[in-house]
């Protein structure tokens, strides 16, 4: 007798959210960027239908990073230094197809700039590239509280991805993202139970499920990549069985994460037997990233556009 | 655990009062408030005083089809009442019920297939009900045999074990717990069960607490579907809590909540 494969059919799906507004959707967006709609584990094509391939969101920040190591910097070069330049070498040389802003020059300790100066970032940023964004607070709750709704009204209709919200402090985020059209990045720490929970609460503020999308917080390749992997699996496992609460995309922190793994930022000269920086954190991006894929990730949020090159070989080659 | 919604019920007065009137708004009404508290089906039956069962569940299964796409199981004891439900009915149905009797089967189980309708089948014969674990088996093997004899697809049977009141049968309450763990053990893949649950509190003092406890003993003993009153909110978290601490669902502070939005 053939063998026979035993196929698991699930009666739910994971919720499809939609990043950017196109003109005829209400917004300025060249396209928009859809995610989630499983109604399957990740590459099990014969269960159910995958409909949105996993995207990568370039990561691009309002002030240029201090702390970033030698290879990250040398790709990018004196992009850094200024957002716009930044952005146009991610869109036009790399091709990105979503962009994630971190506001990181919000932050008290790192340059403190005003939710007017925040805001009108977001508003040139807008007339200046045509992919849809993803919004990252710099992480200060207060200040966030004041940058966030600013930016959210800047950007109002061009359904961007709001972040994040937390246990603690998501009623100013949940009601900017209502009232501008967003949807949002509610983030727990690696704690399924403060997943679902975050999104029961912003949903009883009357921000639709369908518009969140879960930060599970994710550790790097030796560094609690398997607890990330563990976490998303098991949401991703009720999500398929029904259960609504836990039925969000995931994005996924990859290269803040890989970054700061030891084995991306040492030196050759410390460890010689390490062979070069420069290509080890290309290969602990890729490998965080390729890992979290097969959890579930929808939306990767990448660095190096060598990494970003590899993912994207290698999704091609799984889809 | 599937949830089917008990109130649509002729035996009720306001029920038997509006199939009597043909006052749909009543059915609409408490077809909406079941399936608000938390019904994934709702049982109807026409109940003893009705004087034309046939026409009247027609009649009943239009009027809620009209509000709500969720299951409905027609519930009859006379298999010409189901088929004419059936003929009329546009969502998912449940045949509510079938005995382990011969004639009931060779009726019952090819209208259910035709229809593609979950099937409830109860052990219970034209004997009587039976009085301990075994007499159940010996029905529900006869039931789930004839269901693959006649290419029905067992993981749509529900097998009722069929409660009595604990006020009168309290000896038997332990099988029949029991016999809805080794009812899954009869075919792979496994029967469902199902239970009539207010049916065990009949004629006692604290019906909702009776039902709560009897419901979560049945869920830890495989229950996967009862009929209810879903109107019964401590009943329903009950439910809910049980199928948490059993691990169907995920924990969160409101988990209550969460399962409502389900």
């Amino acid at each position: 007798m053939a063998l026979e494969l035993m196929l698991e059919k699930s009666s739910g799906a994971v919720s499809i959210v939609q990043i950017g507004a196109t003109k005829e959707e209400g917004g300025s967006r060249s396209h928009g960027v859809k995610i989630g709609g499983q109604k399957a584990l990740p590459f099990l094509f014969a269960e159910g239908a995958i409909p949105h391939k996993p995207v990568v969101a370039y990561e691009v920040w309002d002030i240029a990073p201090t702390d970033w190591p030698d290879a990250l910097i040398n790709s990018y070069g004196n992009a850094l230094k200024d957002p716009f330049s930044w952005v146009q070498l991610c869109t036009e040389k790399y091709k990105a197809e979503l962009l994630c802003i971190k506001l990181q020059g919000a932050h008290p300790d790192f340059g403190n700039k005003s939710a007017e100066e925040e805001a009108g970032f977001i508003c040139q940023l807008l007339k200046k590239v045509p992919v849809p964004l993803i919004i990252l607070g710099c992480g200060d709750d207060a200040k966030d509280n004041l940058v966030l709704p600013a930016c959210s009204e800047a950007a109002k209709g061009e359904r961007c991805l709001l972040g994040s919200a937390v246990q603690d402090n998501y009623k100013t985020l949940t009601a900017a993202a209502l009232a501008d059209g967003h949807s949002m990045v509610a983030e727990s720490p690696i704690d399924i139970n403060i997943a679902k929970q975050l999104n029961i609460l912003i949903s009883d503020m009357g921000l639709p499920l369908e518009r969140i999308v879960i930060n599970p917080t994710i550790g790097a390749l030796g560094y609690g990549l398997e607890y990330a992997y563990s976490i998303m699996e098991r949401a991703r496992l009720a999500a398929l069985s029904g259960d609504k609460a836990v039925a969000s995309p995931f994005i996924c922190t990859v290269g803040q994460e890989a970054w700061r793994a030891k084995e991306a930022r040492v030196s050759e000269n410390e460890f010689p037997a390490w062979g070069a920086q420069a290509e080890r954190g290309i290969i602990w991006e890729t490998v965080t990233a390729a890992a979290l894929i097969q959890a579930g990730a929808d939306i990767l949020v990448m660095r190096h556009p060598q990494a970003v090159e590899n993912i994207h070989r290698y999704i091609k080659e799984l889809i | 655990m599937f949830i089917i919604g008990e109130l649509i019920n002729g035996m009720y007065k306001n029920i038997g009062q509006a199939i009597k009137e043909k006052n749909k708004a009543l059915i609409q009404k408490s077809a909406l408030e079941q399936i608000k508290a938390g019904a994934d089906a709702l049982d109807v039956n026409c109940g003893p005083a009705s004087g034309d069962p046939v026409s009247d569940i027609q009649w009943l299964v239009q009027a809620i089809q009209e509000v709500t796409d969720k299951p409905l199981a027609l519930d009859s004891s006379k298999p010409q009442v189901i088929e004419s439900g059936l003929k009329v009915m546009r969502n998912n149905a449940v045949v509510n019920s079938t005995t382990a009797d011969t004639e009931k089967l060779a009726a019952l189980v090819p209208l259910a297939k035709k229809h593609r309708a979950k099937l409830i089948g109860l052990t219970i014969s034209a004997k009587g009900i039976p009085q301990n674990k075994d007499q159940r088996l010996e029905l529900a093997a006869n039931i789930v045999a004839s269901c693959v004899e006649q290419d029905f697809p067992v993981e749509d049977l529900y097998l009722d074990p069929v409660i009595l009141p604990v006020n009168v049968a309290q000896a038997q309450m332990h099988d029949i717990l029991e016999s809805m763990r080794e009812f899954k053990i009869i075919s792979e893949p496994a029967p469902k069960c199902i239970v009539g649950l207010s049916n065990v509190s009949q004629g006692s003092c604290n019906r909702s607490l009776i039902n709560r406890a009897f419901l979560v003993m049945a869920l830890g003993f495989g229950l996967d579907a009862a009929i209810l009153d879903p109107l019964d909110k401590d009943l329903m978290d009950a439910a809910i809590t049980a199928e948490l601490i059993l691990n169907k669902n995920i924990y969160c502070d409101s988990y209550l909540d969460a399962y409502r939005k389900k």
